[in-house]
């Protein structure tokens, strides 16, 4: 066990934890952010998608130790009052069915969206293929992202 | 249209002030015969007795309690405008709140697509004897006649003088007022809610990550626990050294129950670590069944296998004796798990007074009967809040999750929450079970149908046949029966049971009769439910009219027969109460199929949220296409080979064809859609597979059939 200092989303938040200890679960148990979520714990459904530097990374194989001093931005800080592009544009375009992926989906989005803020279709396929939605949302997900390219 | 309260269910009308003053409204939720047949014969009866509210503050605000559980239906939403919409409700001032179990409420579990139709009548009194009563203490305070007076938007107007006074105003008056016996309600044209595109209501918790799921759930002092479950089904625990998982950090105990062995710890990941370092003989109990076991199995019993009959029309012998032409089909699909995104999981806290359960199940009436029985505790005794949740596709139907929780909260004496990995959902859960079927068709000389026989072979599925749906009562000869294998493997109902490979089997076998007959697929299908309505053999228990409008609905969307650059294929499917015809265009590319889009036309009665009810057919299309290519679940020796994301393929966007989705805007009460739409998918995409290639598919995933898997 060993005391962690992290930024997360802003703000410097600390946990006693052991070195091996992915990202995902420091987050949820430790830091009380659970917007972050577990879906397969070997990063194959982009679940657990938070930011590290600004790059999507899949947090529930990254271990604490490797994150330093990265600034972690989760969903709950990708804006102040859940109004980000993003974010408007799932609402509007009502994306969620059970809703469980949906974090892992906006935040995969929006650091596409920072790289790259006017994607093709085929360019958001491509990124957003990696995310699974088990309800099968995928159209509304692309209309999203497209959606929120307009606005940013 | 008028609707009656009797008297006993208005005592189920009670009053109360509520703090700060209002009017509270309960309505019972009764049980209506009308959808009754659902799949849902495991629900005990007692389950079925309850009630909601509908209340109003004196600042306005409409709180309507949504007792179903909520795993992306969006029931939290369509219920709440059905009360909002008979009770000319301000839709912005409408707060919706997930209510808890309580027996007050009727039939609160999510299975079978039947909320909607269920509950339709209660939540439009419930929200039309407030309406009433409202105008009844506007006319009061008024002194007019109440039939002067109508209510929109939150207000009660008297038309005359324009007079008007808000819901909130008007709340404790009317809280006084008698509940009326009757009530009329909207007609349908008058509809401004119902019907249309409401946001889901829980938008803003979503996308901004608030604790909203099972396994966000926390309460102080608490423990993590995970559990150990036999990697075999047929094995059973011998025994365990749990010393070296205890001894590492922040592990509490490890306890054993049943064939489990427990690892309790103060956070996810030690406890998942620690599980890692159990040592855990087993022993055989029963057969360690492979795959390939089931693969002989199946050819077996579908020859020697003791068959129970189902339906029996006239003399099928000798019309096949007869027939000019014989086709024969078998069709068979794997096991699949349901695999929802957020893995199983349960809070419980066994304390000496009573039980707290909170966590994600779609039946938390059973969940709390079963732990009643589990551990010898009046039912009184304990209580179920609901969370959202992550997917169920039926795998929280089941409460496995929620009684191991509480056998060992009881154990530990201390509140826990039980987390599975997905490799446990996936390896022990209740599976879809493989099943193989047999059809054969007779047809007379011009192709006219004249015997039928369907013979399913199933696992642990009890009846794999749905022996009265179409096209029974269109066949004059017809034998439908079926052989089980009881397996040692737990099966259970998986969105659309049964149907969700019935379905394309049997439009897929269709498919291969109509063209033997000569005859274009969807004319066949349309003559023989000419028949069925003509000179019905046996009883006919769909309705030829409405599966009639969605076959046509779907041959004019889709331009079928018109295309060119397309192959095209057709399915239809009756299933719960409900009726969706669909087209698939697909295209060949380097000798694999590209489904290029779907055409779905549903006839699931009165739309409620079309935003609703277009995701759940999208969904339903997109879930069942993505079963149909791509996911399978083999066993070997009783394990499972696929454990995660990484083995068990799920579609992903790259594979979603564009879809249509439309409606059979028939003016009939709400028949349910949760589960209508997935049945005919396999069936139109191999359809029109077949039309591209001339090759039939007919074991589910397709994509591991000889004809693609040389390939892909």
């Amino acid at each position: 066990m060993a005391i962690y200092k992290l930024q997360v989303n802003g703000k410097t938040l600390q946990a006693d934890v052991e070195a091996d200890t992915p990202l995902l679960w420091v987050l949820r148990d430790h830091l009380g952010l659970v917007g972050t979520k577990y879906g397969c714990g070997i990063a194959q459904c982009g679940a657990c998608t938070v930011h590290v530097n600004g790059s999507a990374t899949r947090s529930c194989v990254y271990p604490v130790s490797a994150v330093g001093n990265s600034q972690v931005i989760t969903i709950e800080g990708l804006s102040e009052k859940g109004d980000h592009p993003l974010q408007k544009a799932w609402d509007e375009i009502d994306v969620a069915q059970c809703g469980y992926c949906q974090a892992g989906q906006i935040m995969t989005a929006a650091a596409m969206l920072k790289q790259n803020p006017n994607p093709s279709m085929d360019e958001i396929e491509a990124t957003m293929n990696g995310n699974i939605c088990r309800c099968g949302a995928y159209h509304r997900i692309r209309e999203a992202v497209k959606l929120a390219s307009t606005k940013i | 249209m008028k609707s009656t309260l009797n008297n006993s269910r208005r005592n189920f009308l009670k009053m109360s002030a509520i703090t700060g003053g209002g009017l509270v409204l309960g309505f019972n939720w009764f049980n209506s015969d009308a959808n009754a047949a659902t799949v849902f014969s495991s629900v005990a009866p007692g389950d079925l007795n309850f009630n909601s509210y509908l209340s109003i503050a004196t600042d306005g605000t409409i709180t309507i309690q949504s007792p179903n559980p909520e795993l992306g239906q969006n029931i939290i939403t369509s219920f709440p405008m059905v009360v909002a919409e008979e009770l000319e409700a301000d839709w912005k001032r409408v707060k919706v709140v997930q209510a808890n179990l309580d027996n007050k409420f009727d039939r609160q579990l999510t299975g079978g697509s039947g909320a909607v139709p269920h509950s339709w009548k209660l939540l439009r009194n419930a929200g039309a004897t407030a309406k009433f009563m409202l105008i009844e203490a506007a006319s009061q305070k008024w002194g007019v006649s109440a039939s002067e007076c109508s209510a929109s938007e939150s207000f009660v107007i008297h038309r005359a003088s324009g007079k008007k006074l808000a819901f909130g105003d008007l709340a404790e008056a009317a809280s006084k007022v008698p509940v009326p016996s009757t009530v009329k309600l909207k007609d349908r044209k008058d509809f401004k809610l119902i019907g249309t595109s409401l946001k889901n209501v829980e938008n803003h918790k979503i996308i901004t990550g608030q604790p909203l799921f099972g396994l966000d759930f926390y309460r102080e002092g608490m423990v993590y626990a995970m559990i150990q479950r036999p990697a075999q089904f047929g094995m059973k625990l011998k025994s365990f050294d749990g010393s070296w998982a205890k001894s590492m950090p922040g592990i509490i105990d490890v306890v054993s129950f049943k064939n489990n062995v427990a690892v309790i710890g103060k956070s996810t990941w030690q406890v998942l670590k620690a599980r890692k370092m159990l040592k855990i003989e087993y022993e055989k109990e029963f057969a360690l069944e492979s795959t390939e076991d089931h693969d002989q199995l199946f050819l077996n019993l579908m020859d020697n296998g003791q068959a129970t009959v189902r339906r029996k029309e006239g003399d099928v012998d000798a019309a096949f004796k007869n027939a000019a032409k014989v086709i024969k089909g078998e069709y068979q699909c794997p096991f699949i798990s349901h695999s929802p995104m957020e893995p199983m999981n349960f809070f419980a806290h066994v304390r000496p007074d009573g039980v707290e359960l909170v966590g994600p199940t779609q039946t938390p009436g059973r969940a709390r009967t079963q732990v009643a029985q589990l551990l010898n505790i009046a039912e009184d005794k304990i209580t179920v809040q609901l969370t959202r949740l992550g997917g169920g596709f039926g795998r929280r139907l089941y409460n496995d999750f929620a009684l191991e929780a509480a056998e060992l909260s009881s154990i530990i004496k201390s509140p826990v929450k039980l987390i599975w990995t997905k490799e446990d959902d996936m390896t022990a859960g209740t599976y879809r079970p493989a099943v193989r079927y047999r059809f054969e068709a007779a047809l007379d000389a011009v192709g006219n149908l004249t015997g039928y026989k369907l013979r399913g072979v199933g696992i642990n599925s009890g009846n794999p046949t749905r022996e009265n749906n179409f096209p029974s009562g269109a066949v004059e000869n017809l034998l439908i029966d079926s052989v089980e294998h009881k397996s040692p493997i737990t099966t259970g109902a998986w969105r659309a049971p049964i149907t969700n490979f019935l379905a394309f089997a049997e439009q897929a076998f269709l498919d291969e009769v109509a063209v033997a007959a000569g005859k274009d697929p969807i004319q066949f299908r349309l003559d023989l439910l000419a028949k069925a309505k003509t000179s019905p053999a046996g009883p006919v228990r769909y309705d030829v009219d409405r599966m009639e409008a969605v076959i046509k609905m779907a041959a004019e969307k889709s331009g079928w027969g018109k295309k060119k650059d397309v192959s095209q294929g057709f399915s239809v499917y009756f299933s719960h109460a409900s009726y969706v015809a669909q087209v698939a265009d697909v295209v060949m590319k380097g000798g694999l199929p590209q489904v290029k889009k779907i055409y779905a036309v549903s006839d699931c009665g009165q739309v409620v949220s079309l935003n609703g009810a277009t995701h759940q057919v999208m969904g339903g299309i997109v879930d069942g296409l993505g079963h149909a290519m791509y996911s399978k679940l083999s066993f070997r020796d009783g394990a499972a080979d696929q454990n995660n994301y990484n083995s068990y393929r799920l579609i992903r966007m790259k594979e979603v064809p564009e879809i249509e989705a439309h409606f059979v805007d028939n003016g009939i009460d709400p028949t349910g859609l949760g589960e209508p739409a997935l049945p005919p998918t396999g069936g139109a995409v191999a359809n029109a597979i077949f039309k591209a290639t001339g090759k039939r598919l007919r074991n589910q995933p397709f994509m591991e059939e000889d004809v693609f898997k040389t390939i892909s």
